[in-house]
């Protein structure tokens, strides 16, 4: 058998064994292809090899293989690596999992991803911390689809170095020309979808050929083999070393009023006491006064490193800014070119709020529909209104306030990001950003004199954002209605945006599909904001049935503006009132898409005021909502 | 940086990117949760996570305190080595004991799986709700085990504590998502990455200190059903006849002392015992009775919340 590991040095002198091993470095990549290709045998090879298999283990796998095996009465390494039970007996596995070996150079972190179902969101999950990519081929089949699926993925995610591995090279006699048409078809392919290089080796994963060293059954074949190769490659963290000076701040450590520490891992470049340094969004200079460590002050740190600085300056920084480089700092924007992958079973609403994690920094953005999908088989780019479960696609995303980035080609750590579903908390999504939009670098908003403030006082008011929410005949309107004549007598200005004066006009294009219900309450939220601009106390009476959409409104108003009203009338008695006679006609299917019917109404978790519409009336309610706005009044200067 | 200038290069090793990601970690989970807490079981994966984290919020100690959750059948050992690290560390310890499995006398002895079920496995759930704690370090690495492969660095638990492998949120980059509903919570594993050479790798290099029982000394010994068992105090019940041994022994694991085997050796320092565990033909879990089984059993252990 061969093996990475001299055991003899092991046996004779540890000391020198352990003081070689101090110094491996550390290589993650990530192997595609589907198990009829070989790639759990050849994971379950590489960890042989490397005796990270113990014998317990092996005569469970003895036992196992005769049992479920493949292989017949030989040992099959497939099942060394694929885990969870349900897996095992549906034949396939069904995530992402983690593999470790070690060889005297490097020690390695093996992403295994499935080749079947789910395959996108796995291979993007797996691909996005590697450093390489082993592309599996089946000598005898040649470049598939799949090939050129897995090669595309590998690509986005930026992978810089791909292994074409032309596995069960024993099953087609060893033979060169099959090899070299294959790594010319994969050439013309590579190119096409810019893949500058790779690197062909012709392997058998269940024989062993070519992958610990040259074998003698490939003649032919010049090099590298296939652990050499892993041990030899540039690895991104060291290449990211000579990039510009970027610390993505996680936590500010504060144990005392004397020290003030900024935590996080470097992204980029190097850092050392005395270098200037520029604090992002803010833009304030200052320089790096230490670098603190248990045990002592570091004279440098380097990309990749978990570090806590300390700046000449009292400047403002905290978890989301950027610490970088005070001449080449990275930029900041709120509107994007993006290429999302869509992760959820749930799919993409577009102008909907997801929270975006990028680095450090959580905003919100919505997504706007994608310009066009990219089929992950043909590269071929399809139309589209949203984005499904494994769908790629490319899309506008704006966020409610600028973060600093860089184009993920040129920092994944500052250019790739999450969504996360606020309702459920699931991440629903990973993104790309290729490149912040002119208009966002360009467009400045106007700063006027007669500001927000402004207005306000000159109606001796401050602005409020009422917003009502029920079921369709739970009494919104009538006791919006009650609200404002009460806040008209009382001499202030107001609006009531309702369905009528709204779904007519502003919003005549809308249905009530759940995105145009989206968008509707988007629209109706951006109105309320600029007429509270206008120093006005608007009253809106929506059902607004997600709750979602009610977050995204009360992120757009200042702190404390905005009231959630939540108008509770039981689902029966608001069928029982039938005002409209709507509910009869939904019940009879003359009315799809009907909230309470056959669509859902998220009630408010914690809304300002709750009216419980069995037990108040309508003008008791009208008066204690007033009361309750009004008491919270304070002047604006 | 002088311009035009790049520094040199200094490559990171493969101890220093571990270290670098385990901290950053805990760091995120700080800045995440509202009230995490690491568990802390004294074995030599916790002892390294407990160093890390003094390195990761240096100068200031960890901002979370430790949870021990007690069956009250540790090794001696273990116990003495539990209070000093948590007071060294400037950190308040939590130990947290099953009070039905107390009242009811639960041991390895007479209650086979229930022992580990009642003290560990429902033990962690009590004290994680007693405390209401959202996030919880633990030790756990995914090369000890095949179920663990899979398994995210922010292991996310319904408010049941129970853990869904088909519907794990995806972690992509270092970003991870720690957005969870009230009652929910988080397991986090900063070591997720190590492997058990590491470990051991990390301790020599930075000085780690361990509990003795890692360390071949004559200790007095029984053999059960291939098991190395240590007769660690007078609770131990020997069979009729049966004599305790003094061998030359150490452990792998850490657990409760009558359901963990030693193995015989002479390694009595750490070079030694990475030596052995180098050379070595068996992997480490199999010290523990609790992984026998069945090939699937730490899996549906965790589905039910042992960790």
């Amino acid at each position: 058998m061969t093996s990475y590991r001299p055991d003899a040095l092991i046996a004779s002198d540890i000391s020198a064994y352990l003081a070689q091993h101090q110094n491996k470095s550390l290589l993650r990549f990530i192997t595609c292809g589907s198990v009829d290709d070989g790639k759990s045998t050849l994971i379950g090879r590489l960890l042989y090899d490397s005796k990270q298999i113990f014998e317990d283990q092996l005569s469970a796998l003895e036992s196992d293989s005769k049992r479920v095996g493949t292989q017949g009465q030989e040992i099959d390494f497939a099942l060394l690596v694929d885990g969870l039970a349900a897996e095992r007996e549906q034949g396939i596995t069904i995530d992402v999992a983690y593999r470790f070996f070690a060889t005297e150079k490097r020690k390695f972190i093996v992403a295994d991803t499935p080749g079947h179902e789910q395959y996108t969101r796995n291979m993007v999950t797996g691909a996005s911390t590697a450093d390489l990519a082993v592309i599996l081929i089946d000598a005898r089949k040649g470049v598939l689809t799949q090939t050129r699926r897995h090669s595309y993925l590998a690509h986005l995610l930026g992978i810089r170095h791909i292994v074409l591995a032309v596995n069960k090279m024993d099953l087609v006699g060893y033979d060169q020309a099959v090899f070299d048409q294959i790594v010319a078809d994969y050439r013309a392919f590579a190119e096409s979808i810019g893949i500058a290089a790779f690197t062909p080796i012709p392997i058998s994963g269940f024989k062993g050929d070519n992958i610990t060293a040259l074998s003698e059954n490939t003649p032919w074949f010049a090099g590298p083999a296939l652990i050499d190769h892993l041990e030899a490659v540039e690895l991104d963290v060291d290449a990211a070393q000579a990039q510009p000076f970027r610390l993505p701040v996680q936590w500010v450590n504060r144990p005392n009023l004397d020290f003030r520490g900024f935590a996080g891992m470097i992204s980029s470049g190097s850092v050392k006491p005395g270098d200037k340094v520029r604090i992002l969004p803010s833009g304030r200079t200052t320089s790096v006064a230490r670098i603190v460590a248990l045990g002592g002050d570091r004279p440098q740190a380097v990309a990749g490193e978990s570090v806590t600085i300390t700046l000449a300056d009292e400047v403002d920084c905290s978890r989301g800014d950027v610490i970088a480089a005070a001449d080449a700092p990275p930029q900041t924007a709120d509107q994007f070119q993006a290429t999302i992958v869509w992760m959820d079973q749930t799919e993409l609403l577009p102008g909907r709020g997801y929270w975006l994690k990028l680095g450090t920094q959580t905003v919100t953005a919505t997504v706007q529909p994608p310009k066009h999908l990219v089929c992950v088989n043909t590269m071929a780019e399809l139309s589209a209104k949203t984005l499904e479960l494994n769908d790629i696609g490319v899309a506008e995303v704006y966020t409610d306030r600028a973060i600093t980035f860089e184009p993920y080609a040129d920092s994944p750590d500052l250019g790739g990001f999450i969504l996360i579903d606020k309702a459920t908390n699931a991440t629903v999504a990973a993104g790309m950003l290729n490149f912040s939009l002119r208009r966002a670098q360009n467009v400045h908003w106007q700063t006027t004199e007669i500001n927000r403030e402004a207005h306000a006082r000159q109606k001796n008011q401050a602005p409020r954002l009422l917003w009502f929410t029920g079921l369709s005949g739970s009494g919104k309107s009538t006791i919006a209605n009650l609200v404002e004549k009460k806040l008209h007598a009382m001499g202030k200005h107001s609006f009531l945006l309702d369905g009528d004066n709204i779904r007519h006009g502003l919003n005549k294009d809308l249905g009530f599909t759940d995105q145009d219900r989206v968008e509707n309450i988007r629209r109706v939220g951006e109105v309320a904001r600029l007429m509270t601009d206008a120093g006005l106390i608007v009253l809106t009476a929506f059902i607004s049935p997600f709750r979602a959409e009610r977050e995204l409104a009360r992120s757009m108003m200042p702190e404390g503006e905005f009231f959630e009203i939540f108008v509770d009338t039981p689902l029966e008695e608001a069928e029982r009132r039938d005002v409209k006679g709507l509910y009869k006609k939904a019940r009879a299917g003359q009315i799809v898409n009907f909230t309470g019917i056959t669509s859902p109404y998220e009630a408010p978790l914690n809304p300002e005021i709750r009216v419980d519409t069995t037990r108040e009336s309508p003008e008791a309610a009208a008066e204690r909502i007033v009361e309750a706005i009004m008491g919270t009044w304070s002047p604006v200067i | 940086m002088l311009q035009g200038q790049t520094p040199s290069p200094a490559r990171l090793t493969h101890l220093q990117r571990l270290e670098a990601e385990s901290i950053h970690i805990m760091r995120e989970v700080v800045a995440e949760a509202e009230r995490p807490v690491m568990l802390y079981s004294v074995g030599k994966d916790s002892a390294v996570m407990l160093h890390l984290a003094k390195k990761a919020f240096h100068p200031a100690p960890p901002p979370f305190p430790l949870l021990h959750v007690d069956t009250t059948w540790k090794f001696r050992a273990m116990y003495d080595l539990r209070d000093r690290a948590a007071a060294e560390a400037g950190m308040e310890l939590l130990v947290y004991k099953n009070p039905e499995a107390e009242a009811q006398g639960i041991n390895p002895f007479d209650h086979g799986g229930l022992h580990t079920d009642m003290w560990k496995t429902e033990g962690l759930k009590q004290a994680l709700d007693h405390y209401g704690f959202d996030a919880a370090f633990g030790g756990a690495r995914r090369d000890e085990e095949k179920s663990r492969a899979k398994e995210r660095v922010f292991s996310f638990r319904t408010a049941t504590h129970r853990w869904d492998p088909k519907n794990q949120r995806p972690e992509l980059w270092r970003l991870y998502n720690a957005k969870k509903a009230k009652g929910e919570s988080m397991r986090v594993f900063p070591i997720s990455n190590w492997t058990e050479l590491d470990i051991w790798q990390y301790i020599l290099a930075e000085g780690i200190e361990i509990v003795p029982l890692y360390f071949a000394a004559p200790r007095p010994t029984v053999e059960r059903d291939g098991l190395l068992l240590m007769v660690d105090d007078e609770r131990f019940r020997l069979a009729p006849g049966e004599v305790p041994v003094e061998r030359s022994i150490r452990f792998r694991t850490l657990g409760c002392y009558p359901l963990t085997g030693a193995v015989e050796s002479d390694a009595a320092d750490l070079e030694s015992v990475i030596r052995e565990m180098l050379l070595t033909t068996t992997s480490e879990r199999q010290g523990r009775a609790i992984d026998h089984d069945q090939a699937a059993s730490m899996e549906k252990k965790k589905q039910e919340g042992y960790f």
